[in-house]
């Protein structure tokens, strides 16, 4: 693989890994909080939808984040009140809500548009522009990592540059401030944080919201960033590999961003079966190369690369106890 | 909301009532239980106030109402005079109690200081919060003898050094009136001895304590005045000086009661368990079990002494086929395999080794079970409840439960009826059917009326030296001193996973017993 | 809480959950501009309203029975089997395998070996997230739904380079023999009346020979097969020692390794059943239906086998009436595929929908029933 090659990967690999990234951040606040959240899935589906949806309609691609959001957080509303408001089973919750995701986005999107479940393709304002960074274009004589500024962290769009944000604002939040503190809390014992005065319901809400509004803004990336526009099933289980780099990274913000990266970096592989091809020398089918992700993340949830141990309270509904 | 504010903070401020606590006519029901009937009581400020009771008897209930945790059917809460209202825990730490709960509540994987400021935060910033906490904490340590590490995680603390993190945690919300629940349940009795030196410090600078326990020493020594409550209703309260342990036993459960166990000298026999070097790791590989080596003649009781954690529960795991040990185990001459595919509470009860575990809830029961079901939990290969080679009979699995029920005196006699839906004394009894009516050659039993009424007390640990008395070995865990000195033929003490020395109970006592189970005074 | 009586709680309960999906799907299609009304009139008609509906009913309904019972056998070991779909898939792999190997000389030879095929693909394939899952513990929820990814990649593959004859376009494998072709309902004598078919004038219809013509429905001698399969599922449940081992894993794993239960093999055993469960799937719609293998076989059924299993409340009687509902919705579904222009995943999202109200916000009804009850008990 030659440097320009590298570079052209790298890129497309950053933008695989955005949604996944955001998504594994919201997984991180709903564990950490204590709710196993399978339902990333779907909350991205629907948040893709909506954006996808209220873009075309609008033309302005901001709405659509704000719809994406919205979309989303009714799915997380729904989730919170079935696993902690009615202590329901928090997996099956988030199945049936991917499952609800799945067709309802199909039937809002055929019963708007009537193209197959689709949404008219995007462009201008309701796509989200590509942002070169400054001095991209100066930087770039310099070797090696002038064109790795200019090619692969430089030219994406505004929700990249947010989730790499989110990172270090992520960790901060959970380490360094009360709220942080007292989520961390109610995932590992919640009996701690209720005898200490507050509310686990409303702390576990909150966690499940910021999940909602991270899912959204995963969704939005998606249709009207990564592709221009919503198509069925478009998000293709990154909810699910999302929910393994959470694994990987051990519930940890930093760790997420690698762990999302790497697996942003095998998609983006995915695609160039050619470039694979000449470097192991073998020709590999490409649906093998389409299932790399997920067999990786079964390899991860193997434990191969390390024991992660969750949130103690994790996928337990709080019952008081005397 | 408005008169918990008027109650709370107050107590420092020349408060008009002497009382700390009035409760006035509180009752609670849960469906068609009653625990709580017209509870009456009035705790003196700067008093250490005993609240004792059997299992079930509604202490906790009370408690728990008292820290915003239910609402009181009816009744009225005073705090130092003024009525209050407490719908939940905030509102009763801003009325100035709080509270040290049974099993802690604390974050494992959290600093000392983390646990202490956590719900009790200055501001949304963390890092001024924690500064100003540590220098409280500094101040409150000296002040009480409550020294603790403020950077230590809790999970690397020692359960006595967790307890004072609970009681500091009280404290630094400036907890006025501090409620204990079997606090020493799980402390070596020196440790326990420096948490009563805790708590009557606490008394003498003006806090008011309240100790639920359900041990009638601590009551003894600790309280100035005890309360006890007796299915619900509060049957008396009186001066600490002017009553015995035995007029609280029988307040407690209506009728006399035998304290002592009754029994003959054992008949002790050959060898039945010998065990070598026995040794056990757990998951994350620390030896909890360095090594132990013992024999139980048939015919014979051995107690183990010890506070909770310091090896006694991997003992019986590792000789009930549920941990994997080294070392060498032989019973009647056959050595155990102790790993591998052979070494599994199948192939021990085969071997003829019985096990009432520690815990009957998540261990000895499958609590959603009917009783039925759980008289064949860990026998359901056994051919009597077989029909054919495929299908297992359980017809003759429910006879067979009506008969044991009616032998050992389980309430309500119903196979049909989930395991959950039963008391504590009446689960443990199932369990102790199962295993004893195998009539095995060691029994093990780890604390077999842990959470279990008097009355069920005497009937199991009749049943333990009826067992004895018919030539079988018993190994007996329990972390109940009383116990372990008036069911054994001789004791063990543990600590740290080693045992400390053997004493006859006869030629020892409680003082001795406590020193070698902190691990001080081996042989 | 309040206790609940029996009926209430295995009858009502799941009837008023469905009930609120069902209003749930209602108010959807009304968002979406559709008459919900018009909708089950169309369903019930296109499900319900001919032995020929019936026909198609049923055979999803074999489907769904054979996905809700392997999502069964694996919920009483404690274990949440989403890799239903990837096993059904790899469970077609296996018929198709068998089917093509040999001229079958008679349909009941070829349906045991294919049984035993599509059982043997279908249980490897949830042999190593059990083994993960009991070995390593990775979460089986994930692992096997990674499978099913893994699985339709691997059919692809298999489909367009492997078992694609020689000159055909489409990705799926050849026909198999006529020896294979297992009897549908209108071929079995004594149901064959039902499906004749008559003129405009009321009387039978004939063919070249004289002989009555009959329409052709997809459900087939599999419909038996599964309610024996139900059967066994309930005997070995409640009445061998392995499901007592399994129901009692599934309870306290720790209380289990008390009794002597061995995890590694509770979890193998019973993700091996209920792999094979699902991948007996295939021989209702591999080898019952298509009689060839195509891509996407399963065709969902591996996840309705999750709703049917919670709506059934995870009993094999329970899952035979919950797999007859869901294969009315699927065929009633197509028909509004057809007749209306409600898009077919209308299905998705009521199963999505019966799924959430059965098995995570059943607790929300009891508490509602609860209080009701509580309330009637008081005066």
């Amino acid at each position: 693989m030659d440097f320009a090659t590298f570079l052209q990967i790298s890129d497309t690999a950053l933008r695989f890994a955005t949604p996944l990234l955001l998504a594994c951040l919201a997984g991180l606040f709903s564990e950490r909080a204590g709710i196993f959240d399978i339902g990333l899935e779907g909350k991205m589906l629907m948040a893709a939808m909506s954006a996808g949806a209220v873009a075309a309609v609008t033309g302005s691609v901001w709405l659509g984040l704000i719809a994406a959001i919205l979309g989303s957080l009714l799915f997380a509303a729904v989730h919170g009140i079935a696993s902690i408001t009615f202590r329901g089973n928090q997996l099956i919750a988030g199945v049936a809500l991917n499952f609800v995701a799945s067709g309802i986005t199909v039937l809002i999107a055929e019963s708007m548009f009537g193209q197959g479940g689709r949404t008219p393709p995007l462009e201008g304002a309701a796509r989200f522009a590509n942002i070169d960074l400054p001095l991209a274009e100066t930087l770039r004589a310099v070797p090696i990592l002038g064109p790795f500024y200019a090619e692969v962290i430089s030219g994406h769009t505004i929700l990249v540059y947010v989730a790499l944000a989110l990172v270090p604002i992520s960790w901060w939040v959970l380490y360094r401030t009360r709220f942080g503190l007292r989520l961390r809390a109610v995932g590992e014992n919640p009996a701690s944080v209720d005898t200490a005065g507050i509310s686990v319901v409303r702390l576990r809400f909150s966690a499940v919201i910021i999940a909602g509004i991270l899912c959204g803004l995963a969704g939005a990336y998606m249709s009207t960033g990564l592709q221009a526009g919503f198509g069925r099933e478009m998000t293709a289980g990154r909810g699910y590999i999302a929910l393994a780099a959470l694994i990987f990274a051990k519930w940890r913000p930093w760790q997420a961003l690698w762990a999302t990266l790497l697996f942003g970096f095998l998609q983006a592989l995915a695609l160039r079966p050619d470039v694979v091809e000449s470097m192991t020398r073998v020709a590999i089918p490409v649906p093998f190369l389409d299932a790399l992700p997920y067999i990786l993340t079964v390899i991860v949830l193997a434990g191969f690369v390390g024991k992660a141990i969750p949130p103690r309270a994790g996928g337990e509904p709080y019952v008081k106890e005397r | 909301m408005a008169a918990a504010d008027l109650g709370g903070r107050q107590a420092t401020a020349a408060p008009a009532s002497p009382y700390a606590i009035e409760l006035k006519g509180i009752s609670k029901a849960f469906g068609s239980v009653q625990a709580n009937k017209d509870i009456n009581i009035a705790i003196p400020r700067g008093t250490i106030h005993g609240i004792i009771g059997e299992n079930g008897a509604g202490k906790s209930t009370l408690m728990s109402i008292l820290y915003g945790f239910y609402r009181a059917d009816s009744g009225q809460i005073l705090v130092n005079g003024a009525p209050v209202t407490i719908p939940d825990s905030q509102s009763a730490i801003r009325a100035g109690i709080g509270m040290v709960f049974q099993h802690f509540k604390l974050v494992q994987n959290f600093t000392v200081l983390e646990n202490v400021i956590l719900g009790a935060e200055d501001g949304p910033m963390l890092n001024a919060s924690l500064a100003k906490a540590r220098k409280i904490l500094g101040d409150l340590s000296r002040e009480y003898e409550l020294d603790v590490d403020p950077d230590a995680l809790i999970e690397d603390l020692s359960v006595g050094h967790q307890q004072r993190v609970e009681i500091l945690k009280a404290l630094y919300r400036q907890a006025e009136i501090l409620i204990l629940d079997e606090p020493t349940g799980v402390l070596t009795p020196d440790e326990a001895d420096h948490l009563f030196r805790i708590l009557r410090g606490l008394r003498d600078q003006g806090k008011t304590i309240v100790l639920i326990t359900h041990k009638l020493r601590e009551i003894m020594e600790t309280t100035d005045n005890v309360s006890v409550m007796r299915r619900g209703t509060m049957v008396a309260t009186v001066k600490t000086a002017e009553t015995s342990p035995e007029s609280l036993a029988e307040l407690m459960v209506g009728r006399k009661v035998l304290l002592e166990v009754v029994k003959n000298p054992a008949k002790a026999g050959g060898i039945a368990l010998s065990v070598k070097d026995l040794a056990v790791k757990d998951e994350h590989g620390v030896m909890r079990l360095k090594g132990v080596s013992f024999d139980i003649r048939a015919g014979e009781i051995l107690g183990i002494a010890g506070v909770a954690g310091n090896g006694q529960s991997e003992l019986l795991e590792a000789l009930g086929g549920i941990a994997a040990a080294t070392g060498i185990v032989v019973l009647n001459g056959a050595e155990l395999p102790l790993t591998g595919p052979r070494a599994n509470g199948k192939a021990r009860r085969d071997a003829g080794i019985a096990h009432v575990p520690e815990d009957r809830q998540s261990l000895g029961l499958i609590m959603d079970f009917a009783a039925w079901e759980n008289v064949g939990f860990g026998y359901h290969d056994d051919p009597r409840y077989q029909k054919n080679a495929w299908l297992m009979d359980n017809d003759a699995l429910r006879a067979d439960t009506a008969a044991k029920m009616a032998t050992y005196d389980v309430r309500p006699p119903i196979p049909t009826l989930a395991a959950k839906s039963f008391s504590g004394g009446n689960q443990q009894k199932i369990v102790v059917a199962r295993e004893m009516d195998r009539n095995p050659d060691l029994l093990l039993i780890g604390q077999p009326t842990r959470g279990v009424d008097i009355g069920a007390i005497e009937f199991i640990h009749k049943q333990i030296i009826a067992l004895r008395d018919a030539g079988k070995a018993v190994l007996l865990v329990s972390v109940e001193l009383d116990e372990i000195m008036s069911l054994s033929d001789r004791v063990l003490v543990m600590f740290d996973g080693q045992i400390m020395g053997e004493r006859l109970p006869a030629q020892t006592d409680e003082r001795e017993l406590g020193m070698m189970m902190a691990g001080m005074g081996a042989k | 809480m309040t206790k609940l009586p029996t009926w209430v709680d295995v009858g009502l309960v799941p009837l008023i959950s469905l009930t609120l999906a069902a209003l749930v799907s209602a108010g959807v299609l009304l968002a979406i501009g559709q008459s919900p009304m018009q909708a089950l009139t169309v369903m019930v008609n296109g499900a319900l309203g001919s032995s020929y509906a019936w026909g198609y009913t049923l055979y999803y309904a074999t489907s769904f029975i054979f996905t809700g019972l392997a999502v069964t056998v694996a919920f009483h070991a404690g274990l949440f089997n989403i890799g239903g779909e990837g096993q059904a898939q790899l469970g077609g792999l296996g018929v198709a395998l068998v089917c093509l190997a040999l001229p079958w000389p008679h349909w009941t030879i070829a349906l045991v070996a294919a049984m035993f095929g599509a059982a043997l693909f279908g249980a490897a394939w949830a042999a190593i997230p059990a083994y993960l899952q009991a070995k390593r513990g990775s979460h089986i929820v994930i692992t096997t739904i990674m499978f099913n990814y893994i699985a339709a990649a691997l059919l692809i593959y298999l489909l367009v380079n492997v078992l694609r004859p020689d000159g055909q376009m489409d990705p799926a494998s050849a026909n198999f023999p006529a020896g294979a072709h297992v009897p549908q309902f209108q071929e079995i004598p004594i149901l064959q009346g039902l499906f004749q078919r008559f003129g405009a004038d009321g009387q039978p219809r004939l063919n070249a020979e004289g002989l009555p013509m009959y329409q052709q429905v997809p459900a087939n001698v599999t419909f038996f097969i599964a309610i024996g399969a139900c059967v066994l599922v309930w005997v070995m449940l409640w009445h061998t020692r392995l499901g007592y081992a399994i129901r009692a894993f599934g309870k306290s794993e720790k209380a289990a390794v008390y009794a002597g239960i061995s995890p590694l093999r509770i979890i193998m055993i019973a993700m091996l059943i209920s792999g094979a469960l699902a991948g007996l799937m295939a021989i209702n719609n591999v080898m019952g239906q298509s009689e060839r293998l195509v891509q996407n076989s399963a065709s969902g059924a591996g996840f309705i086998g999750i709703a049917v299993a919670l709506m059934g409340r995870n009993h094999p009687l329970g899952i035979f009436l919950a797999a007859v509902l869901f294969g009315f919705l699927f065929q009633g579904g197509a028909a509004l595929g057809l007749e209306t222009d409600i898009p077919i995943e209308l299905r998705t999202v009521v199963q999505g929908l019966v799924i959430l109200f059965t098995g995570a916000l059943d607790q929300m009804v009891r508490m509602l029933l609860g209080m009701f009850f509580a309330k009637k008990g008081a005066t």
